[in-house]
């Protein structure tokens, strides 16, 4: 807890270029943190990648949790490739992921190109970055939600199906009236660390977004790294007011989506 | 006709599960086949997925780099540490919460999900004055106990779960039979719940090898830094060594994916047996 409670003290100082205490400032940093020319972006930024990664990661995961449900020939093979984006350091495949989007030597441009289409830069153009970067982020968040969800389907007894399809429901009905509630507790879950995981994550951004300067593309988290370690501020205390917004924005909205789904804690 | 109908259905399934196991797989395909490349050949175009001369010898430079036998060590010590501490005090932790309900469920995993909140990258302003104040910038000390204080709240919480499923009635079996408390509880449960703890083990194990961004703020001294952070080295905006970057990832990679697909069985129940049912 000593980082934390170091988080807040270190939000309320004033500190040199080389770190050194000089002093506390009161809520001056919250108060120069909202004067911030970048930060509506990068806001704006957080909240787009929060939630189009955990969007699109919940429905991808979803039709994979299903499909790895089943049983069929090869499962075993596709489990275990479901675990290597998993296992593998996220930085490695952020590094990965930046020599496939490379303008002249990537292999997603020489697809376009033998596909009769113009290349793109894809983490050089404003345009593109953005959704670069979120495609790895689904992409490396996909093992755990489908993992989450697979254990939430297999809690499904066979026999709520029969008497569902005794009474008639098949298909899509069974799916949306049966499947969908029951899964609903281990929906939660994969949602709520889903959010938490997202918002908290580094190495995706601080890669794919390496070589564009400024803080245009930026999420809250880099954000604060960059004030605090990178760019001309170097300000400690001015990047742990946005820490401390940090923690408390992922709480909220840990807490309102909690409140959404009607949250009980169970007596154990 | 029933046989014919399961037999497409199945059929389908397998191609269904073929294309999504490819798309997984693709991106680190390309990330093997551009380590076996020559250098000169990563910059040719139009680029070639397979390589025209293979150089499986880029993983021997790779190995025999002496920075990256630096990073590789400060790696596995940190791991491997950081590890050994976890489960050291998570196996009590854990034993405790499971036999004496004297808190919700629910508020325990909430717990969970603080800690979780309270990510190591949420922290690292605070993490790195911590340790600037205490002296430890580029010691194994702070890593490894940023590492184990981060990793150690999940691994109580997979452990608790399988601790959960033993039940009570062998304890009390073995009481019967003369068996300590303390006895009891080195020969029969912790045996018993040998896979829970393997699991919760590699897990903090592998969250430790992949962790980034602490490294990164802690470790500034070149010697020090763990692998996740040496390897970036090789592609920087003067060096562009994507062929030996990419031979470095697959030899960081390749035991963890194997170390996982080890407690694979576990990672259904283990996961969410203490949020589901």
């Amino acid at each position: 807890m000593y980082p934390a409670i170091e988080l807040v003290r270190a939000s309320f100082g004033r500190y040199s270029v080389t770190g050194l205490h000089q002093g506390t400032v009161g809520l001056r940093n919250y108060a120069r943190l909202l004067g911030l020319e970048a930060l509506p972006a990068v806001v704006g930024n957080t909240a787009v990648w929060v939630a189009l990664v955990v969007a699109i990661t919940l429905v991808l995961s979803l039709g994979l949790a299903q499909l790895l449900n089943e049983s069929f020939p090869g499962r075993r093979l596709v489990r275990w490739a479901l675990i290597v984006p998993w296992a593998a350091s996220l930085i490695m495949t952020s590094k990965l992921f930046v020599w496939i989007y490379d303008y002249y030597f990537g292999l997603l441009n020489h697809l376009l190109a033998a596909a009769g289409r113009a290349p793109i830069d894809w983490l050089g153009d404003d345009r593109t970055v953005m959704g670069a970067m979120i495609a790895v982020g689904v992409f490396v968040s996909l093992p755990f939600t489908t993992y989450v969800l697979l254990a939430g389907l297999q809690t499904i007894a066979g026999e709520v199906y029969e008497a569902a399809r005794v009474d008639g429901a098949t298909g899509w009905r069974s799916y949306r009236w049966i499947t969908l509630p029951l899964l609903r507790p281990a929906l939660l879950v994969a949602t709520v660390l889903n959010l938490i995981y997202v918002f908290n994550s580094f190495p995706i951004v601080w890669t794919l977004n390496d070589r564009n300067p400024g803080f245009a593309h930026d999420t809250m988290i880099t954000f604060m790294y960059k004030i605090a370690f990178k760019s001309a501020l170097r300000d400690v205390g001015l990047a742990a007011a946005l820490g401390v917004v940090n923690v408390l924005l992922i709480l909220a909205a840990v807490l309102a989506y909690l409140r959404a789904a009607r949250w009980r804690e169970e007596p154990a | 006709m029933a046989g014919g109908a399961g037999l497409i259905r199945r059929a389908a399934l397998a191609g269904a599960g073929l294309l999504a196991g490819a798309a997984l797989l693709a991106p680190y395909a390309v990330m093997m086949l551009t380590a076996l490349k020559p250098e000169a050949e990563l910059r040719v175009t139009p680029p070639r997925l397979l390589p025209a001369e293979w150089r499986p010898g880029n993983f021997w430079t790779v190995l025999r780099d002496p920075e990256f036998q630096s990073w590789l060590t400060v790696s596995l010590v940190v791991a491997a540490v950081s590890t050994a501490l976890v489960l050291v005090a998570a196996v009590p932790a854990a034993y405790h919460t499971a036999r004496h309900r004297f808190a919700g469920r629910g508020a325990f995993l909430f717990l969970v999900l603080v800690t979780q909140m309270f990510a190591p990258t949420a922290l690292v302003v605070g993490l790195y004055r911590e340790f600037f104040d205490l002296g430890l910038i580029n010691t194994y000390t702070a890593l490894v106990a940023v590492n184990a204080a981060f990793n150690l709240a999940f691994a109580v919480w997979i452990l608790r779960a399988f601790f959960a499923s033993i039940p009570l009635e062998i304890e009390e079996a073995a009481a019967v039979d003369g068996c300590g408390r303390a006895s009891a509880l080195f020969r029969i449960v912790l045996p018993v719940a040998r896979p829970g703890i393997v699991t919760a083990g590699i897990f903090a194990f592998i969250a430790a090898w992949n962790e980034y961004i602490v490294g990164l703020t802690l470790m500034t001294d070149a010697s020090m830094r763990p692998l996740t952070v040496g390897i970036t080295s090789y592609v920087t905006a003067y060096v562009q060594h994507w062929d030996l970057l990419f031979a470095a990832s697959v030899i960081a990679i390749v035991p963890v994916v194997v170390l996982f697909a080890l407690i694979e069985p576990y990672l259904v129940g283990g996961l969410t047996a203490g949020s589901i049912r």
